[in-house]
């Protein structure tokens, strides 16, 4: 079974395509303001000034959750999988998968990012960050 | 001059709650609107405002114009409105300022949905192009929500528990209610996992149904001689961001905004409170309503809560008539209703002596939240 793919629009294939290069992007306006999804405006000043930025891919884990449960049959045979909601250095937040245990996730631990492939497409998955760092 | 006190629920009335095979909301809406006529004693000739929720489950195309019309009803003001289930308490204030501004003089607000035997599919719904991580259902955001607030808190699953057992516990008093089975400690954490840290008992049923009020000013219920008119003694809302991540914090909800607004309108503080209809579609948010609104400080709902707090015999009842855990998976009238009943002095689980009860909804996955104080 196919998993759900992202539908890139105008506004969010640099997003998608950068992944594929190993890279994950946000936007980040004149203003200071950086933010995801992308968007043609600053959410925070409303001006067309918005420059896509590489981000060092550390973070912070938010939050996270473990399905028993597959709303899309492409999930049921990755049951128990989880989604987490990672925030990065650089301000903004993002959903993801860790792709650690879940017994070993601990609130606002630190994160790094793991690109990884699911068939065509790359997305852009999280790591428990070494304890050195 | 202040709203407060001159706005009243005059009329309630609703459908029977659960599996209603061969059901279409629009039916739905037109008895529990003619049930809510008939409980205030008017004909339908008087009402020239219908404001109608959207059904969750089906969004259809200018569908206040439709139940309007299945009412046989020309009204001068309304339509369909889509905040979830803060959208009821939204439509009953939106009824109240059109009448204050003489745009119209009896409301209906009226909310139906058939998700139980139609299609649920909506609530289990690819989230955006985060569907590629399996970001799906409207559960797994609330359980987002939950998770944190135990990281922040230490919240344990008793808190949980204690609010889950409140809403079974009554619900297994009411004869109208879909889930009549009583629940304890033991049962709860026995309850399966739909997404960690949610169990099925945290999570709201999946009804069908209708439900209905009319809304007009006290003066108005006087002269049409409206046997037990409840009148509105405050009203408030707020609004988030559509997506999880967009929100600075996961751990707070727009009960603070609304909650703020409603008691100001009324003059009034939390520990004037009798009774409560909290929105109850997931534990977690009966305990940050809680918070929200003041009844205890920020994370401290877990305590708030134990030994039967919020059952009824304890410091504040809570969902007297089984809420969404138990009555009707419904978004939110059947607090309303309960509400009513519970100033009326007519509520199965009655308070004895309550002057004022506070009903609480909420949209989506904490997008909107909306406060209601009732007096009597």
């Amino acid at each position: 079974m196919e998993m759900p793919k992202p539908e890139p629009t105008e506004l969010s294939r640099p997003f998608w395509d950068a992944l594929r290069e190993g890279h994950l992007v946000f936007q980040r306006c004149a203003c200071g303001h950086a933010f995801l999804p992308a968007r043609r405006l600053c959410p925070a000043c409303l001006q067309p000034s918005v420059r896509w930025e590489r981000a060092s891919g550390d973070g912070r884990l938010v939050s996270w959750v473990v399905y028993h449960t597959a709303y899309h049959p492409a999930f049921e045979s990755r049951l128990p999988y989880n989604v987490a909601l990672v925030e990065l250095d650089e301000g903004p937040r993002l959903l993801t998968n860790m792709v650690d245990p879940h017994e070993r996730l601990r609130g606002d631990a630190r994160v790094a990012l793991k690109v990884e492939w699911e068939g065509e497409m790359a997305l852009a998955r999280f790591q428990l960050a070494a304890p050195s760092r | 001059m202040s709203l407060s006190g001159r706005y009243v629920i005059a009329g309630i009335g609703h459908t029977a709650f659960g599996k209603l095979p061969g059901s279409d909301t629009v039916s739905l809406n037109v008895e529990a609107c003619r049930n809510a006529l008939a409980d205030a004693g008017i004909g339908k000739s008087l009402v020239d405002a219908v404001f109608v929720k959207v059904p969750t489950s089906a969004h259809q195309f200018m569908y206040g114009q439709k139940v309007a019309e299945a009412l046989g009803v020309t009204p001068k003001i309304g339509g369909a409105w889509d905040q979830g289930g803060a959208a009821n308490i939204m439509l009953l204030s939106f009824a109240i300022m059109a009448i204050e501004a003489g745009q119209c003089d009896v409301a209906l607000v009226c909310y139906a949905d058939n998700p139980r035997t139609g299609n649920r599919a909506v609530y289990g719904r690819p989230r955006g192009e985060d569907a590629a991580y399996g970001w799906f259902s409207t559960a797994a955001g609330y359980a987002m929500i939950q998770r944190r607030h135990m990281i922040e808190y230490g919240t344990k699953p008793e808190a949980f528990a204690a609010v889950a057992m409140a809403s079974r516990n009554h619900g297994a008093d009411n004869p109208d209610a879909q889930l009549r089975a009583p629940l304890d400690v033991e049962r709860y954490m026995k309850s399966p996992w739909i997404v960690d840290p949610l169990r099925r008992d945290d999570c709201a049923l999946v009804s069908d149904g209708g439900a209905a009020l009319v809304v007009m000013s006290a003066q108005r219920a006087r002269e049409l001689g409206v046997a037990q008119p409840v009148p509105v003694l405050g009203f408030g809302h707020g609004q988030t961001s559509f997506e999880l991540p967009q929100r600075a914090t996961l751990t707070s909800t727009e009960a603070v905004t609304a909650g703020q607004a409603a008691f100001a309108m009324a003059g009034l503080k939390p520990k004037d409170v009798d009774v409560a209809q909290l929105y109850d579609c997931f534990t977690i948010t009966v305990l940050m309503t809680l918070e929200d609104y003041g009844f205890c400080r920020k994370g401290e709902a877990g305590a708030f809560v134990a030994g039967g707090a919020i059952e009824i015999g304890g410091r504040l009842p809570v969902n007297t008539s089984g809420g969404l855990l138990s009555e009707t998976g419904m978004p939110g009238l059947q607090l309303v209703m309960e509400g009513v009943r519970q100033m009326r002095g007519t509520a199965r689980l009655q308070v004895p002596g309550a002057k004022v009860c506070l009903v609480s909804n909420q949209g989506g996955t904490m997008h909107t939240h909306s406060t209601l104080l009732l007096g009597n």
